[in-house]
């Protein structure tokens, strides 16, 4: 048994951190929060040169065929400095989807693109308010084509394409729903940018008119694939939520110790300390349990569903703990728009919601586990 | 990152696993097989002369205290073998609880710091469970201020006469010997004036009480020493160096409390599992699912956070302050789990009968024990200061008695 990350991975994270510190700083955080442009595209472009897009992605697709334990490694430091990139829609989401489910051709016509940087892709699954649930799902699928209406979709303004999660039948079952690539720049797609928490990860609108569709595996089995995707996603986020709850501490702790107030340093108060020392402990467990999900997704483990909801439910909860305490020990200060905390906190409650909420998950873990039990 | 065994690793599982097979008191699987936080029960044996026993057998064969070298009554097995071993010898482990302290704790102090000959001679007996070991660390006047003790040692001749007295020394009653920490300079600072010695339990002038707890039973002692007199040869660490040598004994209990600490986890979620509400199982029900899942993660967050101090130990690496994070997380779970399935029952959560649902009091045995779990080996809020000053680098406490000779310092209370 070995627990940790191997010398190369650790070699990885340096520089990728070191690469997002200096190409992703706050300064870069907020030109995208304050709308001054979509995305960060010489970032995407820096991302997608340092062979980070296609990390996970097979050789012979364009990518450098490292594997999922080297795109965690990626994800934690992605989330450690905000990246305002569409990293997770594109890598976790239509990546992992393509490369679990797509067809030869498909893998060959859009993982070398997403490698390099040229394609941005999405998930199109939410239609309103709610969790992920097959029911839910009204986008129809027919004849080569979809419509309906998704919302909200991460990156959907900028996306050029969408795996869709449509509706092929009428039983009431999950064999209804089937998934879908859409050219997001092809006929029949109308896209509205949606104001958010955090526009440095931003949300749209799109309407689908019968834009031409291309069925993305067995389509009775959409909803299975689906499954699939998020548990894969779910890993990979926690791990940006654990760089993020990881940076909070951090800034907290720094601040902790420059700032003093009646006549100490305020990290010397034991109030203080105490919430520095939890949000320690909630960083840590989550870092521990995501080291498991990346275990069972780099092995394809039966423990997958289990381990996926785990590290999820755990590294939301540790970057929301970390990113409130974290303005709470810088006080007044926190608050401002000037200081940083800010940008920490909107993204930990846009990610806590963005692959389905606390709630969610939380009833996800308790089935998979009921079900190992029964089992 | 793997769980796979190395080809040596499966060896020695294989090994592990047959001799348990062939070995293990299977007229207990029935007892230990159950969940069991709290008290065990083994028919109507002895648990002490059971687990001495189980020890003695494994020792016998080379299974006891896998990680220490050989010649004191181990393997010299490595980490990672050691959590092999943990990992098939399952609740059949339940029976090491009462060497604990000795095996986790004096051991390896004395291993640092004893002599050549008081190693060779000691440590195989505590190894192998005939003998059991305390540590006398905590009294009255000093809880937290672990080093604001006043337990005195004076030097007469070649000989040291302790007076004094120790208290919530688990396990006091039936140990044979005992490290203790002394002050033999009273004039110090008080982190200065200690010293370390051990002692057998049954010399002249020691006298254990078992004190009664809040849950009505007795496995902390008071100690009392009166003109205990010891050698200079039973020393551990130079005289004036006892913090030192106690800081060596607190580390190795945080990671050997906390990598065994019960969380109540999955007692709670075979609870809700069985359960029938008015609207059906407890665990179809909203609130318990979202309660579960926040202390599912919890716990699998400590398990793999123990694996993650394996892997470190593994590498050559020594346990670390972060090993408090076992129990400070623990502690408080088992304390929440308990009141939470005692909700669930209403107003039967307040019955301890046997006869009461099929539970039979187990959460209520829980909700008196748990509060020691949060203030034995350091309560909450020390731990909560350790990870604050020695994992993230925050200031230390203002300490008034800093730098002030001990019998310089005031003191009042328990």
């Amino acid at each position: 048994m070995n627990f940790e990350f191997s010398e190369d991975q650790k070699q990885l994270r340096d520089q990728a951190r070191r690469y997002l510190t200096e190409q992703s700083p706050p300064k870069a955080v907020r030109a995208v929060l304050e709308g001054n442009a979509p995305y960060d595209k010489a970032l995407w472009k820096g991302l997608a040169e340092m062979g980070f897009l296609g990390v996970a992605i097979p050789e012979e697709f364009g990518g450098a065929g490292a594997g999922h334990l080297e795109l965690c490694v990626i994800a934690e430091e992605i989330g450690r400095a905000l990246a305002p990139v569409p990293f997770s829609s594109t890598i976790y989401l239509a990546a992992e989807a393509i490369m679990l489910a797509g067809s030869d051709a498909q893998k060959a016509k859009w993982l070398p693109k997403i490698a390099s940087g040229e394609a941005i892709g999405t998930l199109a699954l939410f239609e309103g308010v709610g969790n992920p649930s097959h029911k839910a799902i009204k986008v129809s699928a027919s004849q080569g084509a979809v419509s309906g209406t998704k919302t909200p979709v991460a990156d959907g303004a900028i996306a050029n394409f969408a795996i869709v999660a449509a509706r092929t039948g009428s039983t009431g079952r999950e064999a209804d729903i089937g998934l879908f690539i859409v050219d997001l720049t092809g006929d029949g797609v109308t896209r509205k940018p949606l104001a958010n928490l955090d526009q440095a990860h931003g949300q749209a609108e799109i309407t689908f008119d019968r834009a031409k569709a291309e069925p993305l595996g067995n389509t009775a089995e959409g909803w299975n694939i689906l499954t699939r995707v998020l548990d894969r996603a779910a890993v990979l986020m926690a791990f940006e939520q654990v760089g993020g709850a990881d940076r909070a501490l951090e800034m907290g702790r720094d601040y902790a110790l420059d700032r003093v107030a009646f006549g100490r340093p305020i990290g010397s108060f034991q109030a203080v300390k105490h919430i520095l020392a939890d949000m320690y402990v909630s960083a840590t467990l989550a870092r521990s349990n995501c080291y498991y999900g990346a275990w069972a997704l780099s092995t394809d483990a039966g423990e997958l569903p289990e381990a996926a909801a785990t590290a999820r439910i755990s590294a939301t909860q540790a970057f929301q703990h970390c990113s409130k305490n974290n303005i709470q020990v810088h006080g007044g200060m926190g608050f401002t728009w000037e200081f940083d905390c800010h940008l920490y906190y909107r993204r930990a409650n846009v990610l806590a919601l963005s692959l389905g909420s606390l709630t969610y998950w939380e009833n996800q873990l308790i089935d998979r586990m009921r079900f190992r039990n029964a089992s | 990152m793997n769980f796979d065994d190395t080809p040596q690793e499966a060896a020695f599982r294989a090994e592990a696993r047959a001799w348990i097979q062939a070995n293990a008191p299977k007229e207990f699987e029935a007892e230990l097989s159950q969940p069991t936080v709290g008290r065990i029960k083994l028919k109507n044996r002895d648990i002490l002369e059971e687990s001495k026993k189980w020890q003695t057998k494994k020792a016998a064969a080379g299974w006891a205290c896998l990680h220490w070298p050989k010649e004191f009554g181990g393997r010299g097995a490595t980490p990672i073998e050691r959590v092999i071993w943990q990992q098939e010898e399952g609740f059949y482990g339940k029976l090491e609880g009462v060497f604990l302290i000795g095996q986790g704790m004096c051991g390896p102090t004395m291993m640092a710091f004893g002599s050549d000959a008081d190693k060779k001679k000691y440590l195989p007996p505590l190894a192998s469970g005939e003998h059991v070991w305390c540590q006398l660390f905590s009294e009255p006047s000093a809880g937290s201020d672990v080093a604001g003790l006043r337990t005195r040692a004076e030097k007469k001749g070649d000989d040291w006469i302790i007076n004094g007295q120790k208290v919530w020394t688990t396990g006091a009653h039936f140990s044979d010997y005992g490290i203790v920490i002394t002050r033999t300079d009273p004039t110090q600072p008080k982190h200065k004036g200690l010293t370390m010695f051990w002692l057998d339990m049954k010399s002249p002038g020691v006298v254990v009480k078992p004190i009664k707890q809040a849950n009505g039973q007795s496995e902390f002692n008071e100690v009392y020493f009166t003109d205990v007199k010891i050698p200079d040869s039973q020393r551990l660490g130079k005289v004036g160096d006892g913090w030192n040598v106690s800081l060596t004994t607190l580390m190795n209990e945080r990671m050997s409390i906390g990598a065994r600490q019960s969380t109540g986890f999955p007692e709670l979620f075979a609870f809700c599992n069985d359960l029938m509400l008015e609207d059906g199982p407890a665990i179809d029900d909203k609130n318990v699912r979202s309660k579960l899942a926040g202390w599912a993660v919890k716990a699998s967050g400590l398990k793999y956070t123990s694996y993650r101090s394996i892997s470190a130990l593994s590498r050559g690496e020594r346990p670390g302050p972060e090993n408090s994070i076992g129990k400070l997380v623990a502690g408080t779970m088992l304390q929440d789990i308990a009141m939470f399935a005692m909700d669930l029952q209403g107003a039967s959560g307040a019955l301890t009968d046997a006869d009461s649902p099929s539970i039979a009091g187990q959460f209520q045995s829980i909700l008196l024990r748990s509060p020691s779990d949060r203030i034995a080996g350091g309560t909450d809020e020390i731990l909560r200061n350790i990870i604050a000053e020695r994992v993230l680098g925050l200031p230390g406490d203002i300490r008034v008695d800093k730098d002030v000779p001990f019998n310089a310092i005031p003191t009042k209370g328990r």
